[in-house]
């Protein structure tokens, strides 16, 4: 009798123990959550597979090679001029970059910049969606860090509003790939277009970590 | 065969898809207002309208401009009274006039585009047509002129 009886009192304390910890996950859970839910609404969030901040920030260093290369860093001006050539001067002409990037009036870059490279040595190189980044989201490269760059990569107020997964697709973008059939006279990124997209994956995937100020 | 319109009329040209329009317009049509300045997009003396664009006609093949609507300086207007023909005539523009064909052409994209242009608009859209002889300041003030008579035809 005396042992039923110290055995009901244990099973109400076991409950009781139990009921706590479910309600303590689930405010847990729920405050994980909501937290969560702010935070995307700010920034992107990278589910990395695994975290490994020396791992980014050497991906990183690589991706900034090619970023600031002439056939990336040249259409990804400070100013509303694009750049041109490998020692990456302001274009000729001074053709400006327009509301939507793709140029203004007699001036927009399809006019002259065909959807393929034009024949001969420094002819105008094409792609079928030649432009720059637009007036509102200039997407500026030029004269940044590797730490401006990553940070900046990462923001979607900044980076055109693109998520993780848009990002590594970038990757794959035809403009971005055209860096690497930039036509005769201008020099390729120094990466192959391969090694750059693992770099730029990698980087995404171990935590999108920015290099050191 | 390539079909395209020029200057609203349907043509069919027995050419190769990789020649550029500049000698479909100029040897196959006859149309010889269209200059041949660099041959590489630096002058602008071949611009045309492509679908309303300012194409260099040059670089620009003839691909890209099948079943396109292509305008020339010879179809600009009907009787040669665009107001940017009837400015460049009062102004009197041109010096040796080889590059006007191509201005005139951007000239009017930029009135169709934005008629009351600043100086600045100006040059951002002129910028890219060059003139040898220098006629610049008169090519702005004939702008300006077009400007006015455009917005006088059209109250």
């Amino acid at each position: 009798m005396i042992y039923k009886q110290k055995t009901n009192l244990m099973s109400t304390k076991t409950k009781f123990i139990l009921i706590a910890v479910i309600l303590i996950s689930t405010i847990g859970l729920a405050f994980t959550v909501s937290l969560r839910k702010s935070i995307e609404k700010e920034y992107i969030v990278i589910t990395p597979v695994k975290k490994d901040s020396a791992a980014s920030v050497a991906a990183f260093k690589q991706v900034y090679k090619v970023l600031m290369s002439p056939r990336c860093l040249n259409c990804h001006p400070k100013g509303d001029i694009p750049l041109q050539g490998d020692n990456s001067v302001v274009h000729s002409m001074q053709p400006k970059r327009g509301k939507d990037g793709k140029g203004l009036y007699a001036m927009k870059c399809s006019n002259c910049h065909q959807a393929e490279n034009s024949p001969g040595l420094h002819t105008p190189p094409g792609n079928p969606e030649w432009h720059l980044p637009p007036a509102d989201m200039k997407m500026v490269f030029e004269g940044k860090t590797a730490h401006e760059l990553a940070k900046q990569l990462v923001n979607p107020e900044l980076n055109g509003h693109k998520d993780l997964q848009k990002l590594i697709a970038h990757a794959d973008d035809g403009l971005v790939k055209a860096g690497w059939n930039p036509g005769k006279g201008r020099t390729v990124p120094p990466l192959t277009h391969a090694q750059f997209k693992k770099a730029w994956i990698t980087w995404l995937q171990t935590g999108a970590y920015a290099p050191a100020k | 065969m390539i079909q395209l319109t020029v200057n609203g009329k349907t043509e069919k040209l027995d050419v190769s898809p990789e020649m550029p329009l500049l000698w479909a317009i100029r040897d196959t049509l006859g149309l010889t207002g269209t200059k041949f300045g660099c041959g590489v997009a630096q002058c602008g003396a071949c611009v045309v309208h492509l679908d309303g664009e300012a194409v260099r006609s040059c670089v620009t093949k003839m691909s890209r401009a099948e079943g396109k609507n292509v305008v020339t300086i010879e179809g600009l207007s009907e009787n040669n009274d665009h107001p940017a023909q009837k400015a460049w005539q009062e102004i009197d523009v041109p010096q040796c006039g080889y590059c006007h064909s191509g201005q005139i052409m951007s000239a009017a994209v930029l009135l169709r585009e934005n008629p009351n242009p600043s100086d600045q608009d100006i040059d951002d859209a002129m910028a890219g047509n060059i003139c040898r002889c220098g006629t610049y300041p008169r090519i702005r003030k004939a702008i300006h002129l077009a400007s006015e008579m455009q917005g006088k035809s059209r109250t």
